[in-house]
């Protein structure tokens, strides 16, 4: 059951538009990641379904309700959801009190209000704060205010607008356990919009790539990380690996690809002729000192360029034809001896390959 | 120069020794000012909220047109009040005329256009996420007036003692609809003008001195606001 349609909305505030033709579902148990990068138009996608602004054009069912139309009940269809917004606002008044507003204005009782704030406040661990003014506290704090204050009414539908943008790890870590504590103990249908695809990966069932305005596509991380729609897509979810090619031969569905000069073997449902892009994500590269025997159809020699340590994993840039980003742990770089100048072997299967038409 | 001192000292003395008349005007121009005030705030700050948080064509213009009654003369609405309320006037049937009622309802006209404009910058001064973050989280269009009118809770309290100020410190149209009767419409102002023009300089003295002291009052508690 859906519980949030978009039917061809659309918004523009100058004369380009920020958002065009966007036809989202989000069924009910749903964690949607929008993931896209700066200036796609997340937020504008969230405050139109937050009802915070007017769409230009088309439609946002709210479980069944036509939210565009006459009689539209916005403010009862708002108190079915909370937003978290990208550089949340808290109040100037207690942790407690910002926490309880949300149940305030929806006429609870005193009594359970002070529970329900206690244990929300409990649930994001401030509740030792609770007497302090929240305009006294950190970044990461106030973001969990904010996040406290939001679940706190116990929302059908969570809105969250990148909720760990511009935090310290640990406290990136801490709003991530939260997030996943609700999602698991709640029926809650999560929006999220996020430009860290990790996060996507990890909280979220369904993801949905907004660039330019448009959603370009949307399945599970596992088809959106797979199997990229355009090249736009593949950089965004960080294929790092994009060859341009042509089909010239075909067996079966394996296709035999020619890139500049040299010849990937691949698995693609396109005919021969056909111009592709070739992706090869960076972690389903092999690197050996000598061309073992593997199962793995395309082996290329080369050498590499450069190797350069991010996080816990060598980035090693080589060259075998065609240029080629593989990654590898600090440990085998250094048993392997993987600096620039050395000449290796790269290995890749043909599933670890999609292809698309270009 | 000898007689002045004399009559400084007289005032002091009329002062410390709680003398009635004193007394009883500035208690009349306190009670007159707090009320119209707390009237002329009951209008202003739900005015100015809905003011605030509406569209509609022409809001620019009523704001210049607010801050243009900012300063108008008392006079002009003394003449005004009191065409209304003579005995020949629309109102006259009311017999408000010369009494402390008249006196109210003509400060709160004077004082409405300062205490509107400014309740409504004062609602401009919150930031806008303010009110949004709290419509968001399922405030209904009142309650989330209600917590920008809390954040603004300063600039609005400003906003009430500037219009007391005002009121309390106006003559001339507590002179011409008050009519500055002994024992009913008599306040520090009307008693200050007329006993100086009588001659009685060390009554006049003794009220000029309540009036700038609690004026200086109010200017040091509006300081104080501005500083939060
Ligand atoms: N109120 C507005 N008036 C004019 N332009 C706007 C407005 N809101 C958003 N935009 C524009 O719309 C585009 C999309 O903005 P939006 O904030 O939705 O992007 P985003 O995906 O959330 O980006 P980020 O990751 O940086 O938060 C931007 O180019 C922005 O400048
Ligand atoms: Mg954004």
């Amino acid at each position: 059951m859906a519980i949030i349609e978009t039917l061809s909305l659309g918004q523009k505030y100058g004369r380009q538009y920020t958002l065009k033709n966007i036809n989202l579902r989000v069924d009910a148990g749903d964690v949607f990641a929008l993931i896209g990068p700066t200036g796609a138009g997340k937020t504008t996608l969230l405050r139109l379904l937050n009802l915070l602004e007017k769409p230009f054009e088309g439609s946002i069912i709210f479980d069944g309700i036509n939210t565009t139309g006459p009689n539209s009940h916005y403010l009862e269809i708002r108190r079915r959801m909370s937003f978290v917004q990208q550089k949340p606002v808290v109040f100037d008044m207690s942790v407690f009190g910002n926490v309880a507003c949300g149940l305030k204005w929806r006429h609870e009782q005193s009594e359970a209000i002070k529970q329900r704030v206690e244990g929300a406040l409990n649930l994001v661990d401030l509740i030792d704060y609770e007497n302090r003014n929240a305009r006294t506290l950190s970044g990461g704090e106030a973001q969990r205010v904010a996040i406290a204050r939001a679940l706190v009414t116990e929302p059908e539908v969570l809105l969250l607008d990148e909720p760990t943008a511009n935090l310290d790890p640990n406290s990136i870590t801490k709003i991530e356990e939260v997030l996943a504590h609700t999602i698991a103990e709640q029926t809650i249908t999560v929006v999220m919009a996020t430009h860290d695809m990790s996060q996507g990966q990890y909280l979220a069932n369904k993801i949905g790539v907004l660039m330019n305005g448009k959603l370009l596509q949307t399945g599970s991380p596992d088809d959106i990380f797979s199997s990229p729609i355009s090249r736009e897509v593949a950089e965004f979810v960080g294929i790092e690996n994009i060859l341009d090619g042509e089909i010239v031969d075909k067996d079966g569905n394996l296709a035999t690809i020619d890139v500049n000069g040299t010849t990937i073997q691949a698995i693609s449902d396109y005919a021969i002729g056909e111009r592709v892009y070739v992706f090869i994500r960076p972690e389903d590269i092999i690197l050996t000192l000598a061309q073992d025997i593997t199962s793995a159809r395309n082996t290329f020699r080369g050498r590499i360029v450069k190797a350069t340590l991010i996080g816990p994993l060598f980035h090693i840039k080589a060259y075998c034809g065609f240029p080629l980003l593989a990654v590898v742990t600090r440990r085998s770089a250094q048993e392997l001896g993987l600096i620039a100048g050395r000449e290796i072997y790269a290995s890749f299967k043909a599933t670890a390959i999609h292809t698309i038409k270009k | 120069m000898e007689e002045l001192w004399q009559a400084l000292g007289k005032a002091v003395e009329l002062l410390v020794t709680f003398d009635a008349e004193v007394m009883e005007a500035s208690g009349r121009s306190l009670a007159i000012a707090a009320t119209s005030c707390s009237i002329t705030a009951f209008i202003c700050l739900p005015l100015g909220s809905l003011i605030h948080f509406s569209r509609f064509r022409g809001k620019r213009l009523l704001l210049n047109i607010i801050q243009t009654f900012y300063g108008i003369p008392t006079v002009a609405i003394g003449l005004m009040v009191f065409v209304l309320f003579s005995s020949s006037g629309p109102l006259g049937g009311l017999d408000l005329m010369f009494t402390p009622a008249v006196m109210v309802i003509g400060q709160v006209i004077l004082v409405t256009p300062l205490m509107l404009g400014l309740t409504i910058s004062a609602l401009n001064g919150v930031d806008k996420a303010i009110t949004e973050t709290a419509v968001s989280l399922g405030a209904s269009r009142f309650q989330a007036a209600i917590i920008t009118l809390k954040h603004a809770r300063y600039a609005v309290l400003t906003a009430v003692i500037m219009g007391f100020s005002r009121a309390f410190a106006e003559v001339g149209l507590a002179l011409m609809v008050g009519g500055n009767i002994k024992g009913a419409t008599r306040t520090l102002t009307t008693a200050i003008s007329l006993e100086t023009s009588k001659g009685d300089i060390e009554l006049a003295l003794a009220l000029g001195i309540v009036l700038i002291l609690i004026a200086l009052i109010i200017s040091l508690t509006l300081n104080r606001l501005q500083q939060r």
